[in-house]
């Protein structure tokens, strides 16, 4: 009787398994390489709806600036893996700094937390619009630091941004290029795909385990109510800072891997829209609840593509002409989605059911 | 007579130009229920407020079990052990009756970010306590049945007592209850009251502030009255329900002279 579900539930683990594995190859020969291309930025996506989703949908805490987390985590990547500072300060760098990607990564995770604790200090009194309008400023503040820290000392070049940025490498092979395996040839979007999906699979690990945890539910009282958490004893200073630094975290390692797949960030990169678009992920799957925001954020990745994809053919059949070009279709079917979700599924596409805990099935498992 | 367990020494708490606590000094001992009454506006949530930490008080001080209470604080002094329930319920809306009562063991626990992802064999240990004790606590206050329903999908009467299991959940040696028979139905008031002698059977210590005179006479060992911020009167129910100045703030100046 009770091996059935597991049973189940371990099958169902594997068709996904499965299926994410074969994933690029079956993209890559029905719709080209570009789509492979398209997916990695989707599991870019993932990775910061998580991440933002720790402190929008778990804490409650409206952040309209996170995608400054990701800008740190992409140009620290890209001042630590290009020529750029080398160029810039020959004095300082004899040689280009070549970091291995194992320790850029995390130390993009780190400097990113620190930077979102560096944001939640200050605003820790502060809620709901208050607070939206204070990280958006913060995120503002960091991409117009992008654009004028080229003087007096260059150090991110400006709005030029900075390129010739390497690519990951893992085991002595850079991830853009092509590897013969087992006698295939597996191209480099490919290879990108794996580590990025590799990656995304550790940061829903990650969150899953926190939601579940003393420390979930602290983010989710303060949530649903802050005075009623701070007397139940959650000291709600920590529990947000955590939160903050935690969402940053994941944006840093997203913003990471972007410099390392483009080969180049610049701050147009990491505007407000951007923030939105997250923040819209988060919200339109399900905010708090991680398959949702996984949905949100896969769906809304693929929405801009699609149309780019579909939409001149569709109008050139239709009208014989191109009458609102992808890019202007994408924000107004953007506005429209919002309005829809939020008329008739407030929740979002995949909201959290209530989580039912029995004793029972605890012990069993434990 | 045992020493107190609460001792409140000279509060006092100014909200701009209202006085809403003056010079208030009171001692809870032990594990007796302790009631707080007074008129609508006499400062008795502003005096449970900072009892638990959600107001700073102008002045004065409050020892608890002999230490001085870090006042404003209010994760400190649910961790020194004084646990309160809201005069209009507070819970966690989105979450189980038995989620509710796990966030009230929160500060009991010590699983961190990475005991919680790797889950190792302590925060494993830990959760499953959690629960356990979790479902215990809704037995003891009658709605274990409910433990997988949604906080706000209680009856009133049902959320007053997951309020109270979470409550009890921090470990309390003070159980502080503000209005729990407000809006109740006589049913549900005597069911509140047989919750409340069980609690004083089993040790516990309780301040109550209560509306419902009858209630706050039969249930209490001792009361305090509080009218425009000041205490009036502190003793037992039958001295008090006879003092003139407490009758005259309740009725007016008439009543207690006639």
């Amino acid at each position: 009787m009770s091996a059935d579900p597991k049973l189940k539930a371990r099958l169902g683990i594997a068709l996904i398994g499965v299926a994410l594995a074969v994933l690029p190859f079956a993209v890559g020969a029905t719709f080209g390489n570009s789509w492979v291309r398209i997916v990695d930025f989707a599991l870019l996506y993932v990775m910061l709806a998580l991440g933002l989703n720790i402190v929008v949908g778990f804490a409650g805490l409206l952040d309209l600036g996170y995608i400054a987390f990701y800008a740190v985590g992409a140009y620290l990547y890209a001042l630590l893996s290009s020529p750029h500072l080398a160029t810039a300060f020959p004095a300082l760098f004899a040689v280009a700094p070549g970091w291995p990607v194992w320790a850029v990564l995390p130390l993009g995770a780190l400097v990113a937390g620190l930077f979102g604790v560096m944001l939640g200090a200050p605003t820790l009194k502060l809620r709901g619009d208050y607070l939206a309008i204070v990280t958006l400023g913060f995120g503002e503040i960091i991409r117009i630091f992008l654009n004028n820290l080229n003087a007096p000392a260059n150090i991110t070049n400006g709005p030029q941004g900075i390129n010739n940025i390497a690519a990951a490498q893992i085991g002595g092979h850079a991830l853009n290029r092509p590897l013969e395996l087992f006698g295939v040839m597996v191209p480099g979007v490919h290879l990108q795909y794996y580590f990025f999906l590799a990656l995304t699979l550790l940061v829903v690990f990650v969150c899953v385990r926190l939601q579940d945890s003393r420390l979930g539910r602290a983010w989710v009282a303060i949530r649903e109510d802050e005075v009623a958490a701070r007397a139940c004893g959650i000291n709600t200073r920590n529990v947000k800072l955590l939160a903050f630094g935690l969402g940053a975290t994941f944006g840093g390692v997203a913003g990471g891997l972007f410099a390392g797949f483009q080969g180049f960030v610049s701050p147009e990169s990491f505007g407000l829209l951007e923030s939105v678009m997250v923040l819209c992920m988060v919200v339109l799957g399900g905010m708090g609840h991680i398959p949702g925001v996984i949905l949100g954020a896969v769906l809304l990745a693929l929405l801009p593509e699609a149309l780019r994809w579909g939409a001149v053919p569709v109008q050139q059949s239709l009208f014989g002409k191109v009458l609102i070009d992808p890019e202007s279709l994408r924000l107004l079917l953007f506005g429209i989605a919002l309005v829809v979700v939020m008329r008739w599924r407030p929740a979002g596409l995949w909201p959290s059911a209530l989580r039912k805990r029995e004793l029972a099935a605890h012990g069993e498992a434990a | 007579m045992s020493a107190p367990l609460l001792e409140a020494r000279g509060i006092s708490k100014r909200f701009g130009g209202v006085q809403a606590l003056r010079d208030v000094s009171l001692s809870i001992r032990a594990g007796e229920v302790y009631g707080l009454i007074g008129p609508n506006g006499a400062g008795k949530t502003s005096f449970f407020n900072v009892l638990t930490g959600l107001y700073s008080a102008d002045q004065g001080e409050v020892r608890f079990d002999g230490q001085s209470l870090p006042l404003g604080v209010p994760h400190r002094i649910a961790g020194l052990g004084i646990a309160r329930t809201f005069q209009n319920i507070r819970l966690f809306g989105a979450m189980s009756a038995l989620e509710n009562v796990m966030v009230g063991r929160h500060i009991r626990l010590h699983t961190g970010v990475l005991g919680a992802i790797l889950r190792t064999p302590a925060a494993r240990r830990e959760e499953a306590d959690t629960e356990a004790r979790a479902h215990a606590l809704l037995r003891y206050v009658g709605i274990d049945r409910l433990a997988n329903q949604q906080a706000t999908h209680l009856s009133y009467g049902d959320q007053r007592r997951l309020e109270i299991a979470r409550a009890l959940a921090t470990e309390p040696r003070l159980l502080a209850l503000d209005e729990p028979a407000a809006g109740m139905n006589a049913t549900e008031t005597a069911g509140l009251r047989a919750l409340i002698e069980k609690l004083r059977g089993d040790g516990m210590t309780v301040l109550l502030i209560e509306h419902d005179v009858k209630l706050v006479m039969g249930l209490c060992d001792r009361v305090a009255v509080l009218d425009y911020g000041e205490k009036i009167a502190e003793d037992v129910p039958d001295v008090v329900r006879r003092d003139p100045r407490v009758i005259a703030a309740y009725l007016g100046r008439e009543a207690a002279d006639a």
